[in-house]
């Protein structure tokens, strides 16, 4: 990862993601969206999938966007980013694109590409665009009313895994977007969580200079308040539980070199700064239903997670 | 005044193609900047031609290999939307694929224009041509041409850039799946300078640019939607003036025009076919003479525009017959009238008041064999007095 930022003071001052959009109040998609749109700067051009993030930001005649923008549908927002980075590539050789380097950035949730958006973001990334793509995982599908995804993790509670006599919460563990991702063998890819500012905007710098070279991908960690149901002033401290618990580990892959990030990077050094996983489920309403053996199980998970991790950062 | 007239004549380049390729030719000269490439039978030869253009550097243009066609219209949009001139094509389950994106790309007012060979529709799988595809689009907002020769579709595909670019709305050339697609006719070419001329480029207002951000594709609540839809409606009944403006300069540039109906000996006839696509149109044509010989006044119309409807010219031609069959290779599923283009036509008829008795013919469904003799016996039935039924000809029953 590029060091470009230090500290909270370097991060450019400018907005491009205007308030008084219409996400919940302590939207941790929307929290994203600010970092991100701030860290890539006025020339860019955001791709948008069908999501909260499209329904909240651009009620016409209004936008949050202050950057060119584009919705197109659900499941092919890299397929329409692939065309704007072949138009510009184009003009550009042909002397009608006048506005010089532009970023394309995808900007899609869980359920846009863990699942109906996949085919269209494998072929972007094969096809070598010059894209960002970001995913913004709220683990489940949020705007159609909390309906799982392949991006909800077990056990959890969603209105189509629902907690019953039989059935306790979504049956199958999350899917591993980033290995599908890493399989792609693009320049870069990593994780980041919207407790971790600094991180995730030198992330984001980082893979917008390696989108040169070819696709880049950023998995962020976007807690939903009314989705994980939890008090909304607590959308941060979910992210970071999830960071410190290992439930969400935050890792770069970079030309073929998985590498861990601190506070992931300490965790995994030292198993007993590793918070329990608990902490993080016990204050959401989606794993309230949880048995202690059922959080056992998940945290097994966890720490097989981690270890795998471990294991590829050290190849 | 003999000497420039030969100066033109020797300019000429006459070329044997199929209309598949004359579209590649086409697309060549308007000089495309994107082009989504997905294969599917019979499209798949313009996109290979295409991709020869490409790599012989006779056509500056970036091929995306897309993995659907879902993808194919995606890409095109966000090209167009980038501000690039784009093309794709696409027929029968690839059209179906993209339909979702088919309705974003004109509520977007994109200038995206599109090939379709029609083919028909799975179950049964069926590579042969019939116009079912290119039916279950018509309600999606484009500009759809049906072309019925490959020299047509040379012309109308360089004709479609100049009109979407003009309307701000996407635009379908459409033409005979393997009856014309993968058939050779004799196709001259315009002068690529000519056509450059022909179809400068103008930056549009609306489009993806750092120095001016704007948002498209937002969300509209019920206070906005219904109006932004209206406008697609509106620029779309609207085009027809300015494609028969584009098809008249394109007469006095290249020599050759169209108009949005062609008709042949409607002058004086009694009973009419209305027909589309290359096939039809050229066996209507042969049965009204043999019509004619035996004492029929035949005629026939052709809609060369699908969409917008050419509705005053129908009327215009069919208020004065005494009966008329459209003939259709496409089944609207119990629907009313058997075929899609035979309910438009009688909706165009009985919104203007005229009640002109019609019979709704089914024929060629996956490519099953049209003859001369079926449009004959179709004039004989008018004759006879035959009237409002739909008749499945070439069916085995
Ligand atoms: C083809 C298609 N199927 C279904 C939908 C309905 N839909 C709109 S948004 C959405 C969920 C989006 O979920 P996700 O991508 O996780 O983003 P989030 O809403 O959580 O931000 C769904 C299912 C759609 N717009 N298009
Ligand atoms: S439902 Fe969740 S993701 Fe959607 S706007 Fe509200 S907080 Fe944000």
């Amino acid at each position: 990862m590029k060091v470009v930022y230090k500290a909270i003071w370097d991060l450019p001052v400018e907005e491009l993601f205007a308030s008084g959009h219409r996400a919940c109040a302590g939207c941790g998609p929307a929290i994203a969206m600010r970092w991100i749109t701030k860290t890539a700067g006025p020339n860019t051009i955001v791709v948008n999938a069908t999501g909260c993030m499209e329904v909240t930001t651009t009620q016409y005649p209004e936008t949050a966007w202050m950057v060119p923008y584009i919705h197109v549908a659900f499941e092919n927002s890299a397929a329409a980013a692939a065309g704007i980075d072949s138009a510009i590539r184009t003009m550009t050789k042909k002397g009608l694109w006048k506005s010089g380097k532009t970023n394309v950035i995808v900007i899609a949730g869980d359920g846009g590409t863990y699942d109906i958006g996949l085919q269209s973001l494998s072929g972007m990334l094969e096809r070598g665009h010059h894209v960002l793509y970001i995913l913004y995982d709220n683990e489940a599908y949020m705007n159609t009313g909390i309906q799982r995804s392949g991006g909800t993790p077990r056990f959890a509670w969603t209105t189509t895994t629902p907690v019953g006599k039989a059935i306790r919460g979504k049956i199958q563990a999350k899917k591993d977007i980033m290995g599908i991702v890493m399989a792609h063998r693009v320049p870069y890819a990593a994780t980041a969580s919207i407790s971790n500012i600094i991180d995730m905007a030198n992330k984001i710098k980082t893979a917008l200079e390696y989108t040169e070279e070819g696709p880049t991908f950023l998995h962020i960690l976007a807690p939903c308040p009314p989705g994980w149901r939890f008090p909304e002033e607590r959308t941060v401290e979910a992210a970071r539980l999830a960071v410190e618990t290992g439930y969400f580990p935050l890792y770069e892959y970079d030309h073929g070199k998985v590498r861990l990030n601190p506070p992931t990077s300490a965790i995994v050094a030292d198993p007993k700064r590793r918070k329990p996983l608990r902490e993080f489920l016990k204050f959401q309403g989606r794993f309230a239903h949880l048995t202690d053996a059922e959080i056992e199980e998940l945290e097994k998970e966890v720490v097989a997670n981690l270890n795998y991790l471990a294991k590829l950062a050290s190849l | 005044m003999t000497a420039v007239a030969t100066q033109i004549q020797k300019a000429k380049t006459v070329l044997a193609l199929t209309s598949n390729y004359a579209v590649a030719y086409a697309v060549k000269a308007a000089d495309v900047d994107v082009v989504a490439v997905y294969p599917i039978t019979p499209q798949t030869t313009i996109v290979e031609k295409i991709a020869e253009f490409v790599d012989d550097g006779e056509l500056n243009a970036d091929l995306i290999h897309v993995e659907s066609e879902h993808s194919a219209m995606s890409a095109v949009v966000g090209a167009a939307a980038a501000g690039a001139r784009v093309f794709t094509a696409t027929s029968s389950q690839g059209l179906e694929l993209m339909h979702e994106v088919l309705h974003i790309a004109s509520g977007l007012r994109l200038p995206v224009v599109m090939a379709v060979p029609a083919r028909a529709l799975s179950a049964p799988i069926s590579i042969h041509g019939d116009y079912s595809d290119l039916m279950n689009t018509r309600d999606t907002g484009w500009i759809t041409y049906i072309a019925s020769s490959a020299q047509e579709v040379y012309d109308t595909v360089i004709q479609a850039y100049r009109v979407a670019e003009s309307v701000l709305l996407p635009v379908m050339v459409s033409y005979d799946g393997f009856l014309m697609s993968h058939t050779t006719e004799p196709v001259e070419l315009n002068d690529e300078e000519e056509v450059k001329r022909f179809l400068p480029r103008r930056e549009r207002p609306n489009v993806l640019r750092p120095e001016k951000p704007i948002t498209m594709g937002a969300f509209a609540m019920p206070d906005w939607y219904y109006e932004i839809k209206y406008q697609v409606q509106e620029a779309l009944q609207g085009s027809l003036k300015t494609i028969e403006e584009v098809d008249e300069e394109y007469g006095r540039t290249f020599g050759r025009r169209y108009g949005v109906v062609q008709t042949y000996k409607m002058e004086d006839a009694d009973y009419a076919i209305v027909a589309y696509g290359g096939a039809s149109f050229g066996n209507a044509r042969e049965a009204a003479e043999i019509a004619r010989e035996k004492g029929i006044k035949a005629g026939v119309i052709r809609l060369r525009v699908f969409r917008p409807f050419p509705t005053s010219y129908i009327v215009k031609y069919l208020s004065g017959v005494k009966a008329f069959a459209v003939v259709d290779r496409a089944i609207a599923f119990g629907g009313p009238g058997g075929g899609p283009v035979f309910t438009d036509v009688a909706t165009a008829l009985w919104m203007n008041g005229i009640d002109v008795p019609g019979i709704s013919v089914i024929h060629g469904i996956g490519q099953r064999s049209m003859y001369v003799e079926d449009f004959v016996k179709i004039y004989e039935m008018l004759r006879d007095g035959e009237k409002n039924k739909v008749v499945y000809m070439g069916l085995r029953l």
